[in-house]
């Protein structure tokens, strides 16, 4: 499975584009200037001194991008683990458990999902300190319920299979059957929800960073577009100063969506079949089974 | 179709009153007193007997936790959400009243936009599928959709307001027409809202566009297409009234879980074109610290979104037979 998804063009694409940014984020602080400190001029354009201008603050807006990459992405993967954590956990004991376990879990993870999250996370993150560990609580305890209905539907069809049933009558105690046997038949989408997770974490985190609700003395994707805004990036025409870092939560997100879309493929090999299927421009024809999932 | 509908309106109840437990709960449950931080910014400007008045709306009083839930709830029941910081002294619901109709137009067009076009191009790119728009749209809006919305209204807003000066990036009709029914001001309306609209419709396109595909790819293969070629229906009718009819009932129950994330992305394209509507009024809200008024705003968004969720039902319930 791991030579599938090495061989796969979208998912290799994918990592090659998140590895890149990972290890800006990790080496390029040190290869950089100071992101806080006033270095020049403000609202220079790109220029040799500084590659990618300065802010409206004097900024190095280089060193700004790669600087601000390393606290956004921590907390994002670290929002995207505690999603699945705790997706797993309700959507898990939801699917498991079944009954009455099922009813109540599932009614929450619908309501969770129907109400909207950015004005929830506002009306909560507004009464915290501003915060790196702010942000991990808000994004965490408002994203977990898609994770949790996408895991509550596999681990429903999977506790249904007869292996489970097996298991089950020759005495395996509960904690064994979901460790060891339905465990393992999640780990791919395990993968994907953490990736998908990660890519919501980023997304809902410079949203609020750029109302104000990070910390805005500390250097993030977010808080760079914050300081864009307010240092009237739009009404001087000051491209630079938001642009690569909207450039940069693209390409994170784009590259672990391509990276989840190989996985798909790869363990799912319905998606490949589909696209063999019949000529364009007309129905396929009598001879392929084709079933959506959906249907 | 009764009984459906009726358990669903059941369900956005629940939904409603856990948003308005919640908005209850939280401030309750931070850290530090939460009268003393949501009036600290009224001190000076009110006299201790409005504060007073404030404090029983938000049941931030000395009775006991249950009596406080009540207290709120009935003054939420009546549509009183307190007074404004920001805004002081114009009650909070005042002040969303006169954003609302503005998100309302605005969130509305681009989600329904961005729905028929993104549907329309999915379900062509299933038919010529492997084709010139299968290879090329699903990738670029995929692409295009992981930029953040307010980034992409501020690319827009560089480019085609501050470069090209096509067009307004600030405000919701030019300051120098007055509002009324005569052409010029809708003419400015439309020209203002253009914008917004356009990058709120563009990153919500991939979503549709997939989903459609994918949904669209499996109905392609169902017994009955087949059954449609075999008695030499025109591929016309085929694609429209046989597959893409049945593709859309997914991509329709669908639509009304994305309200809440376009929306989402409605309030922080306001922000950038300075849009009177919601957004705008939390952004004020937020740099003012105005807490009542981010809660009236919280409340105001999550019963849109459950109105519109369960006329999405409604429209579901008629359009799919199954669900009666």
């Amino acid at each position: 499975m791991i030579r599938g998804f090495l061989t796969n063009k979208k998912a290799l694409a994918g990592l090659v584009v998140v590895c890149a940014i990972a290890l800006t984020a990790l080496i390029g602080p040190f290869l950089v200037q100071d992101p806080t400190a006033f270095l020049a001029r403000p609202l220079l354009p790109p220029n040799w001194d500084h590659w990618l201008g300065t802010t409206g603050q004097g900024q190095d807006v280089l060193a700004q991008t790669v600087v601000g990459a390393r606290l956004t992405l921590t907390v994002a993967v670290a929002t995207g683990i505690a999603v699945v954590g705790l997706g797993a956990l309700a959507g898990g004991a939801a699917g498991y458990l079944g009954g009455r376990w099922d009813d109540g879990l599932s009614l929450l993870i619908n309501v969770f999902l129907v109400l909207p999250g950015l004005p929830l996370m506002v009306v909560i993150a507004a009464w915290l300190p501003p915060g790196p560990l702010t942000m991990f609580a808000v994004l965490s305890l408002t994203g977990w319920a898609w994770q949790a209905r996408v895991i509550r539907a596999q681990v429903l069809s999977i506790a249904k299979r007869d292996f489970v049933a097996a298991a089950r009558v020759t005495g395996e105690s509960s904690l064994r059957i979901v460790a060891v046997e339905i465990l393992p038949n999640l780990a791919s989408l395990l993968v994907s929800s953490f990736i998908g997770a990660t890519v919501y974490a980023i997304g809902a985190q410079v949203g609020l960073e750029f109302l104000g609700l990070g910390d805005v003395s500390a250097v993030t994707w977010g808080t760079n577009l914050y300081w864009a805004s307010n240092d009237a990036a739009l009404l001087t025409g000051s491209w630079w100063t938001f642009a690569p870092t909207g450039l940069g939560v693209a390409l994170v997100g784009f590259g672990l969506t391509l990276v989840n879309f190989g996985i798909d493929e790869v363990t799912n090999p319905r998606l490949t079949a589909q696209r063999a299927v019949g000529k364009p421009g007309q129905p396929p024809g009598p001879t392929p089974v084709l079933r959506s999932s959906n249907g | 179709m009764t009984r459906y509908l009726l358990r669903r309106a059941g369900f956005y109840a629940l939904a409603a009153w856990v948003a308005l437990t919640l908005n209850f709960l939280v401030p309750r449950l931070m850290p530090g007193d939460p009268a003393s931080v949501m009036f600290a910014r009224f001190q000076g400007e009110l006299d201790p007997e409005a504060i007073d008045a404030l404090r029983e709306t938000f049941g931030l009083t000395d009775a006991p936790l249950w009596q406080q839930y009540f207290s709120y709830l009935a003054h939420v029941a009546q549509g009183d959400f307190g007074t404004s910081v920001v805004y002081f002294p114009a009650p909070v619901s005042e002040v969303i009243g006169s954003g609302l109709m503005w998100t309302v137009f605005l969130a509305g067009i681009a989600v329904v936009l961005a729905f028929v076009i993104g549907s329309t191009l999915g379900a062509l790119s299933a038919w010529w599928r492997g084709g010139f728009l299968d290879s090329l749209a699903p990738p670029i809006l995929s692409f295009i959709g992981a930029f953040p919305y307010f980034w992409l209204a501020m690319a827009a807003a560089w480019l085609f307001g501050f470069e090209l000066g096509w067009f307004p990036v600030r405000h919701a009709y030019g300051l120098d027409i007055e509002p009324g029914f005569h052409l010029a001001f809708f003419g400015s309306v439309l020209k203002h809202a253009f914008l917004p609209a356009l990058t709120m419709v563009v990153v919500a396109l991939g979503g549709w566009l997939l989903s459609m595909r994918n949904v669209m790819l499996g109905t392609l293969g169902e017994d009955f297409v087949n059954y449609a070629q075999a008695r030499g229906l025109s591929k016309r009718r085929i694609l429209v009234h046989y597959a893409a009819r049945n593709a859309l009932l997914p991509n329709v129950a669908g639509f009304g879980m994305a309200l809440g994330f376009v929306l989402s992305g409605a309030l922080l394209t306001e922000i950038v074109f300075s849009y009177p509507g919601q957004g705008y009024l939390l952004i004020q809200a937020v740099r003012g610290q105005d807490y009542p008024l981010m809660q009236g705003i919280f409340l105001t968004i999550t019963f849109a979104v459950l109105g519109a969720n369960w006329l999405v039902d409604l429209l579901t319930a008629l359009l799919d037979p199954r669900t009666r």
